[in-house]
């Protein structure tokens, strides 16, 4: 499946551009949601987020959109450039990464008359999606769909698409415009095998394409080492990081998945 | 009005003879402009899932009619405006920062607006009879300087849904989503709340409390049976609005029961009809 993996770059991030979280806490209503969490992500990198339910995975990724607040610092680098701290847009001679979302599973209802091209028109451009919609923007949408091998999907109603469909309609609307930084919440869940293997290969595609950092959370460990460049298991703390093979292996991975430890604690 | 009485004119009924029933006329103009307010502003309730909300809003504007009228304005419907106006911003941020399902917090809003109301315009051992036209409604009641009132506010909602309505669109299917490309949700969902606030208030007098929710539900959720697309949704909830509001209003002026009441009685017909040969979810 995998091409070329970028692992190796883990250490330095001389020669590539870097989100970089450093020291990050989140507090919510007094709780600790996340506690000195720390980690690259470079360019051409997908990293996987992994850990229990309320692990505070979808928190760090608000965190990483600025929808919540955290102390600690966020920062972004591009290659040779200055590094921007995303809290306060910072941006010492930069620009701010754009961020590409693909939310979890958003709620749309069978009988919901909203098509693809309606949804899509309504996130991407000024044109009132409840006028007929004019052929460049017809254009446009299918553009966008091609990167997904999605064009087919154009005059379907969101409500009836399959999960690995409203995946791939998410993720061309996360590319448009082409972002920095990709974040997916739980893109594999509620997605079948043959649309879970469709959906890695794409992305693998995309990040080769366009050279943007990846960073996705899952449940499924199975395909972790097919995909991932680096794991992040998370448990309010970063509690291990590294390759895949690696993270997997690791007594935290067993722990905190309350896995009997079997073979590997034979040796 | 003197283009729309002459326009009238041509029309083949005993009340549209030149120079006669000036009320009936206004009231057909004034059921022109409002069944698309509501057939435009219903596509959106719906589709947000507010319909409990401007149930509730229509409640809180009948409590600032009562206010309106202890302060003893003339016109108690601006007083109402602003009280609905408030009623609506509050309501937006006790939703934001409350952990409680959202129709909870919409039914502490209700009952409490109600009951203020009702212990407004009854204190003192007055009659509550004065504030019945409220319920029920006359559209008949109406004069042309409101109807110019209404016109504006229409042009007001087409331009709101002109220029905001993808984004209230996206930030209803997904909070998290409209954000992270930069929309601002809380003021998308504050202005609409407003706009309903607005309408709902300044069309009680004419539509009447009870049944003015179902003009901002039935359009829409009859469309819903059978459009596939955002334009078609748009597009058969407002020729649905406007066809059962002129019904609604021949049928009162022959029969004489209450245009509103009658409007809704369509619209529930024209709900029925959709739904028989709609998809089937």
């Amino acid at each position: 499946m995998r091409k070329i993996k970028h692992g190796a770059l883990a250490g330095g991030c001389g020669d590539s551009c870097c989100l970089k979280l450093d020291g990050l806490n989140v507090r919510i209503q007094g709780e600790e949601i996340l506690e000195d969490v720390s980690f690259h992500l470079h360019c051409g990198e997908i990293a996987a987020l992994i850990g229990p339910n309320g692990a505070g995975k979808s928190t760090l990724f608000r965190s990483i959109l600025g929808q919540i607040s955290y102390s600690g610092t966020i920062s972004f680098t591009q290659v040779g450039g200055p590094a921007i701290r995303l809290a306060d847009g910072t941006t010492i001679g930069g620009t701010r990464p754009l961020i590409g979302y693909v939310p979890q599973s958003p709620s749309f209802d069978r009988g919901d008359p909203v098509t693809v091209l309606d949804f899509f028109t309504a996130a991407t451009a000024k044109w009132p999606v409840w006028l007929p919609i004019p052929k460049k923007y017809r254009d446009q949408c299918r553009r966008s769909l091609e990167r997904v091998h999605g064009e087919d999907l154009l005059d379907k109603p969101m409500g009836g698409l399959s999960g690995g469909q409203l995946q791939r309609v998410l993720l061309a609307l996360a590319l448009e415009p082409v972002p920095h930084i990709l974040i997916l919440d739980e893109p594999l869940s509620g997605v079948d095998i043959e649309g879970e293997h469709q959906l890695l290969d794409m992305l693998d595609e995309i990040r080769t394409k366009y050279d943007l950092s990846i960073l996705l959370s899952t449940h499924d460990f199975a395909t972790l080492t097919t995909f991932a460049d680096k794991v992040i298991l998370l448990n309010k703390k970063v509690l291990k990081a590294g390759a895949p093979e690696e993270v997997v292996a690791s007594p935290e991975f067993y722990e905190t998945f309350h896995l009997k430890m079997g073979r590997k604690g034979e040796n | 009005m003197e283009i729309w009485y002459q326009l009238v004119s041509l029309l083949p009924f005993e009340w549209a003879e030149p120079d006669s029933m000036f009320f009936m006329k206004h009231a057909l103009l004034a059921v022109l402009v409002i069944s698309p307010l509501f057939g435009i502003l219903s596509t959106m309730v719906v589709h947000s899932r507010m319909s409990f909300f401007s149930d509730a809003l229509g409640h809180s504007a009948f409590t600032g009619m009562a206010i309106g009228a202890i302060c003893g304005y003339q016109e108690p419907t601006w007083a109402a405006v602003i009280f609905a106006v408030i009623f609506a911003l509050l309501f937006n941020v006790v939703r934001r920062r409350s952990a409680l399902a959202s129709d909870t917090v919409i039914g502490v809003f209700s009952s409490t607006a109600v009951a203020l109301g009702i212990f407004l315009s009854t204190m003192g051992g007055r009659s509550f009879t004065k504030f019945n036209n409220l319920l029920i409604g006359d559209i008949l009641s109406v004069e042309p300087s409101k109807i110019g009132l209404l016109a504006i506010i229409l042009l007001a909602v087409l331009m709101l849904w002109a220029y905001s309505f993808n984004d209230l669109m996206l930030s209803a299917v997904h909070p998290a989503l409209a954000d992270s490309r930069g929309i601002k949700v809380f003021w998308q969902e504050t202005c609409f709340s407003i706009a309903i606030a607005v309408v709902v208030t300044i069309s009680m007098t004419w539509v009447g409390l009870l049944v003015i929710n179902s003009l901002l539900v039935l359009p829409a959720a009859a469309s819903r049976n059978v459009a596939r697309s955002m334009f078609q949704y748009h597009l058969l909830s407002l020729v649905g609005a406007v066809v059962a509001g002129i019904a609604g209003l021949m049928t009162s002026y022959y029969i004489g029961a209450s245009a509103g009441a009658a409007i809704t009685l369509y619209l529930a017909v024209w709900f029925l009809l959709t739904f028989c040969v709609g998809k089937r979810g």
